[in-house]
């Protein structure tokens, strides 16, 4: 047994926050966080520049087939720092999927532009009426000519006001068993018949609801079979399902640290002295390395192709989210009502990290499977209890 | 990285597993209660090698590792083996680290004399709660900054919750042999009790493990309302919560393990971790298999109890989780405070 990350991760990391340092400056930070956007066109060429779009990659597809420890390594380091990578990710999850699924033409038409991050694509899978359930969609498909006609509603499509692109799983058969009627398409935005409504949430983050009214998609942006959308999502959601939320644990310990060492009570006594304080930084600082344990297994067991990694990684989300979940609400508990104020209150205490900490934690449980999905794909498939009827 | 016990660390697990699995399922583990050691077991596993392996291979032992140890205390935790492995293991290499030993070392490797460690420092001269107390023949003790080896003839049990040999030691005035004075003392106890957090929290990881299976593989053949208790999510869920806390703990305490030789700057701070998660880990999921065997589980009946009272006792003889994490931050504390400077 050996726990060491290897040098290569050591070293991608230390260049990472290099790279971080100095390409995400105050500026790029305050203007993501005033718009909401998880996307930035600076920050994406920059990673483009470096050749880190498709770091895990194989090489033959234009990836830099770095193993699943030098990946970690690099996405433990800009979650750490809150740097807005969803773009790039929902981009190259989709170009993922083209490269392995999609036909000759896709990939001459698509692949190009997403290397270039000169395209940003967005996912929709949820809808209004399904939440974690996206095998209910309910948007349609229907055959016109050579093509499409879609009609319904995406919600949560993050990054859609910005994007070129939707990533839909859209029903071309009603007939069929739900997971079986799916199909997946590549729908471009700029076009008559949709419409794009910003939706706020509660982590300030600027998510949207999208509408399609009789939009026509030629079939040459259909990916993957007719029916088949459901395997043709599910390759693409597998990378989602073992997420990180260690780098967001990082970030909160680090901020109760620094606070507590510089913060003190109405007596003058450092906050740091305090044993309730102290408490919740060690068990913070447990919870943070098993979540990094748990992941870092997940990956491991991903490279290897072990099936195993479907109940494995639902543990390192289930896990993860929840405690960063609870480490918001108790670390704000702790700092007191100064904690209260936001980020741009001048006074805010680490900026306005506490109360954003538990805005942000909310969201981590419910997407990318709530932590129910999870806790059911652990009892089924780790510990072989019967599905619930 | 690689998550994988070495072959030579599964054939250490086998037999060990096998073992245990002979010598000490839920009937002996009762037998040996309340006094909580089974003398059958304890030979065996002295000439099985379990306190040799422990001591260095220049002290006449087969110098395992502390991840080994901790592969071999993780199947003692699976079947909450009553005998003083762990106590030994640890006092034997104490000893091993002076120049000169006051007990032979052959002895304790053989088990014809059996040191045990009191993990938490005499006060007003007495230790209280010492682990194997009750069945050592001598404790390592720290009063004040004088490390001392008291004998232990006469010592009574005390009767405690998890069934455990614990026993108080009084330290009768200057006669105690002296292993080591100021801050070597201090260091060699220091030491010696994170090795002991680490084992301590292997075995309340197997604990932990082996709850969980026998509340899964009850909820998966008992029926309610005409459905298996697992079909319910309100147990299904509770038991999926469980099962990634155990994984986690697993891989936390052999990192733990590995890190006392490979990571030396990080094996402190990652041993108080190891105790204070395994011992909320253990406690968990005990409690969620009890439970779910309904009023059977509060039957004395039914092994799962064994180790519910178990999981509470093990690590609290040191520490609560509690002051494990406040200790966790005194760690972070100090390092982030060489950072700033």
């Amino acid at each position: 047994m050996d726990f060491r990350l290897g040098a290569e991760s050591e070293q991608l990391r230390q260049e990472v926050r290099e790279f971080l340092d100095e390409v995400f400056t105050p500026e790029m930070r305050e203007r993501c966080r005033s718009t909401g956007v998880q996307h930035d066109p600076e920050f994406s060429a920059a990673v483009r520049e470096r050749g880190w779009l498709a770091l895990g990659w194989p090489v033959e597809l234009g990836g830099q087939g770095r193993d699943p420890l030098e990946v970690l390594a690099y996405t433990e380091e800009t979650r750490r720092r809150d740097a807005p990578v969803y773009g790039i990710s929902t981009t190259m999850m989709a170009a993922y999927v083209i490269s392995v699924l999609g036909t000759e033409e896709q990939k001459r038409e698509i692949l190009p532009k997403a290397f270039a991050a000169e395209i940003v694509i967005a996912l929709g899978f949820t809808e209004p009426e399904n939440g974690s359930d996206a095998a209910a969609a309910a948007t349609k498909a229907v055959r016109d000519g050579d093509g499409w006609r879609i009609t319904g509603s995406k919600m949560f499509t993050t990054n859609a006001s910005v994007a070129d692109y939707v990533f839909m799983l859209a029903r071309t058969n009603p007939d069929a068993p739900k997971h079986r009627g799916l199909t997946t398409f590549l729908v471009p935005l700029d076009q008559p018949g949709v419409e794009i409504r910003a939706v706020k949430t509660l982590s300030g983050e600027r998510t949207n609801i999208t509408y399609y009214n009789d939009v026509l998609v030629g079939d040459d942006l259909r990916i993957g079979e007719v029916d088949g959308g459901w395997r043709v999502m599910t390759r693409g959601l597998a990378a989602e399902h073992t997420a990180s939320f260690s780098g967001e644990q990082d970030r909160l310990v680090e901020a109760l640290t620094r606070w507590a060492c510089s913060a003190s009570d109405e007596e003058g006594r450092p906050r740091s002295q305090d044993p309730a304080v102290r408490e919740r930084i060690g068990r913070s600082r447990t919870e943070l390395e098993v979540s990094k344990l748990l992941l870092r297994r997940a990956a491991l067991l991903r490279e290897r192709k072990d099936p195993s990694l479907v109940g494995r990684g639902s543990m390192s989300k289930l896990f993860s989210t929840e405690r960063l979940e609870r480490q918001a609400k108790e670390t704000l508990e702790l700092v007191g009502p100064d904690g209260l104020r936001s980020a741009d209150d001048p006074s805010a205490v680490e900026g306005g990290a506490f109360e954003h900490m538990v805005r942000h934690a909310k969201g981590t449980t419910i997407y990318a499977g709530t932590s129910e999905i999870q806790r059911n794909i652990i009892a089924q498939h780790v510990l072989g209890l019967p599905r619930s009827g | 990285m690689d998550l994988q016990p070495s072959p030579e660390q599964q054939q250490l697990i086998d037999a060990f597993a096998g073992l245990y699995g002979d010598l000490a399922p839920p009937e002996a583990v009762r037998a040996a209660e309340p006094l909580g050691h089974d003398s059958g077991l304890w030979r065996k596993l002295v000439t099985t090698g379990g306190v040799e392996m422990a001591l260095p291979e220049d002290r006449g032992g087969f110098g395992a590792s502390l991840l080994d140890l901790a592969l071999v205390a993780e199947q003692h935790g699976r079947h909450v083996a009553p005998a003083p492995l762990l106590e030994a293991q640890v006092a034997a290499r104490l000893l091993a680290r002076l120049d000169k030993p006051p007990v032979d070392l052959a002895d304790l490797a053989h088990g014809h004399r059996l040191a045990t460690l009191a993990v938490r420092p005499a006060e007003h001269g007495r230790a209280g709660l010492v682990p194997a107390g009750a069945v050592a023949d001598d404790a390592i003790v720290l009063a004040g900054d004088r490390l001392v080896l008291v004998g232990l003839s006469g010592t009574v049990p005390v009767h405690n919750l998890g069934c455990l040999p614990l026993a108080d030691v009084t330290l009768d005035g200057e006669g105690h042999p002296v292993l080591a004075e100021g801050p070597a003392a201090v260091g060699l106890f220091a030491a010696a009790v994170d090795e002991w957090r680490v084992l301590t929290a292997a075995a309340l990881s197997g604990l932990a493990a082996r709850a969980l299976e026998i509340g899964v593989e009850y909820v998966k053949q008992r029926k309610a309302f005409g459905r298996f208790l697992g079909e319910f999510q309100a147990v299904a869920h509770r038991l999926a919560d469980r099962a990634s806390e155990v994984d986690g703990c697993e891989l936390l305490v052999r990192e733990a393990a590995w890190a006392a030789e490979a990571d030396p700057g990080r094996a402190a701070e990652l041993a108080s971790m190891a105790l204070a998660f395994a011992a909320e880990t253990a406690r968990d999921a005990s409690h969620e298999a009890l439970h779910f065997h309904g009023g059977y589980g509060f039957m004395l009946e039914y092994p799962i109890q064994l180790y519910y009272r178990r999981a509470r006792a093990w690590g609290a003889v040191l520490e609560s989780p509690a002051a494990g994490y406040r200790r966790v931050a005194a760690h972070h504390l100090s390092a982030a405070g060489e950072r700033n400077r």
